[in-house]
């Protein structure tokens, strides 16, 4: 299995179920200056009830890893499957939770919350509770009847992960959600998805370019290589659950994993091809 | 003391009302005085600097005005032509919508059809009416289908783009909630394009008006074009003024209603 190349990480896949496998992907994209290669012979495995943080410099194919997934992009070689079976189109046993605002405007917080159900055809009166049951828990109580336009960055922020969540997918996929986001607002807001995930533990497959972040969130990080990407590094967080975002970073872990997740991402930084743009 | 503390910040913003409110109403003032003006030296001129064969004058118009609502002919008539627009309009612009969204979802069938239908937008609208009128005769079925048609190029157009302009983030989201192509219209293309279709209806409604009255001119025996063909026929200028006046009126009702339509629906903003 040269999924990873951590040993730790290989020995603890032999144990769980795959959710998520990516095989020898590449993955080519066609720009006005020719042809991109974004990925190539990368292969992951996530396993189920997983946490993993994905970081690379910026450039390198850590959302097209996530659209692949999706099945929004389609891989030029390899193979992919989700919860074992081969993704070959939109893939809707995933939740995805993009960095952009994708909640529908013209739509209040609940409405736009009971999307999926409604495409799902939940009946009005299940639906009308799993809905607030859900703002409830996300921490919108009371701006049920909001536009998103009302809301600040971080309430549409709540409002996409309920969205998300309502309708259980068994696969999560974040894509640097709390990017924008302040500093304060960022570890509120991890702290929420640490206690949701901890309730549920779905998988997730979690897009970042904070380190801290990774190592605050996630049970492993793997780090990806530049253009055309593949996994360069795997380590899995040595900090147990459940962990307050704010202490973290005094566990005594923490300074090594950072140090050599650092170490992997800063060879490359500045060295990323600029052949985009 | 306490109350007039309280009382103090909120009153800084109803001075602003206020005075808003107040240059409001004094455009409406300036506005009457305008007309009033108008109407006034198109009276005095009538039969001092002009023969009133010619230029009629506002006392003979309200007079014809009067008698036709006495007698019932301006409702009448103006049923009439309101009942074709209206018709035509909802026809035409739900064919618009329709015939958008298609072409917007399928590039092939917009990439085919797409000069076809430019060139035949391009045709004045009015130039179909001889042949409208061939097919279904001098009844309101002309009149309706020229509105239709006249409507349909505009809200076509302005809904294609905004199908085109749709966020395909928001696309993207919805169908990996395993939404089917059906449910991404109804629920992301449609609404999101609602302005656009607005802005289409907008240019439409005015343009359907002209269509039902041009083809009424051409042949008809009842609505305001048939009103004013008539009047002119007969060489009755304050007619001919008294039919175009209520033309007038009924254009500037459907624009009014229209807008106030439009504030509904776009209460989201």
């Amino acid at each position: 299995m040269k999924v990873c190349h951590a040993p730790e990480t290989v020995a603890v896949l032999e144990i769980a179920k795959p959710a998520v496998e990516f095989k020898g992907v590449r993955k080519v994209f066609q720009s006005r200056s020719g042809p991109l290669e974004v990925l190539r012979d990368f292969s992951l495995v996530v396993a189920e009830g997983e946490f993993l943080a994905v970081v690379g410099p910026s450039g390198s194919g850590k959302s097209t890893v996530l659209n692949l997934l999706a099945g929004l992009d389609m891989p030029d070689e390899g193979h992919i499957a989700c919860n074992g079976a081969p993704v070959d189109g939109v893939n809707t046993e995933i939740g995805y939770l993009t960095q952009h605002d994708s909640l529908l405007p013209w739509r209040t917080v609940e409405e736009n919350v009971a999307v999926p159900l409604e495409i799902r055809g939940v009946a009005v009166s299940e639906r009308r509770d799993r809905v607030h049951a859900m703002i409830a828990s996300v921490g919108l109580k009371g701006f049920e009847r909001h536009h998103p336009r009302q809301l600040s960055g971080g309430m549409r922020k709540r409002a996409m992960l309920a969205r998300t969540l309502i309708y259980n997918p068994s696969t999560i996929l974040m894509d640097e959600p709390f990017g924008p986001l302040d500093a304060q607002l960022k570890l509120v807001l991890q702290a929420e998805l640490m206690r949701l995930w901890s309730e549920s533990r779905k998988t997730v497959v979690f897009v970042t370019h904070d380190i801290v972040e990774a190592i605050t969130l996630a049970d492993r990080v793997v780090v990806l290589s530049p253009r055309p990407s593949r996994v360069k590094l795997g380590e899995r967080i040595a900090i147990g659950r459940p962990r307050s975002v704010h202490d973290v970073r005094f566990a005594p872990a923490f300074e090594d994993h950072y140090r050599r997740l650092w170490g992997a991402i800063e060879t490359d930084i500045g060295r990323q091809p600029h052949d985009q743009q | 003391m306490t109350s007039n503390d309280v009382a103090a910040p909120s009153r800084r913003p109803r001075v602003g009302m206020a005075a808003s409110s107040w240059r409001v109403s004094r455009i409406w003032v300036y506005r009457l005085l305008f007309a009033a003006a108008f109407l006034a030296f198109w009276q005095f001129a009538s039969g001092r600097l002009a023969d009133p064969f010619w230029i009629s004058s506002p006392s003979a118009i309200l007079a014809r005005l009067s008698e036709w609502v006495r007698t019932g002919t301006l409702q009448y008539n103006l049923m009439i032509t309101f009942k074709e627009t209206i018709s035509g309009f909802l026809m035409g612009a739900t064919a618009g919508v329709l015939a958008a969204c298609v072409a917007g979802a399928n590039d092939t069938i917009r990439r085919t059809v797409d000069p076809f239908v430019t060139a035949v937008y391009g045709l004045p609208k009015v130039a179909l009416a001889p042949l409208f009128i061939m097919w279904f005769g001098i009844g309101m079925a002309p009149k309706i289908v020229l509105a239709a048609v006249s409507v349909f190029f505009l809200v076509f157009f302005s809904t294609l783009s905004g199908v085109r302009e749709v966020d395909h983030k928001m696309v993207e989201a919805l169908r990996t909630m395993g939404a089917d192509r059906l449910t991404i219209q109804r629920c992301v293309v449609l609404p999101a394009a609602m302005p656009w279709i607005f802005t289409g209806l907008k240019l439409g409604l005015p343009y359907g008006f002209v269509g039902a009255v041009a083809a009424e001119m051409m042949a008809s025996n009842a609505g305001i074009g048939f009103l004013t063909q008539n009047a002119a026929g007969q060489l009755d200028t304050a007619g001919v003024f008294a039919a175009l006046f209520a033309l007038m009126v009924v254009t500037s009702l459907l624009n009014e209603g229209l807008g106030r339509l439009e504030a509904w629906i776009f209460r989201w903003r």
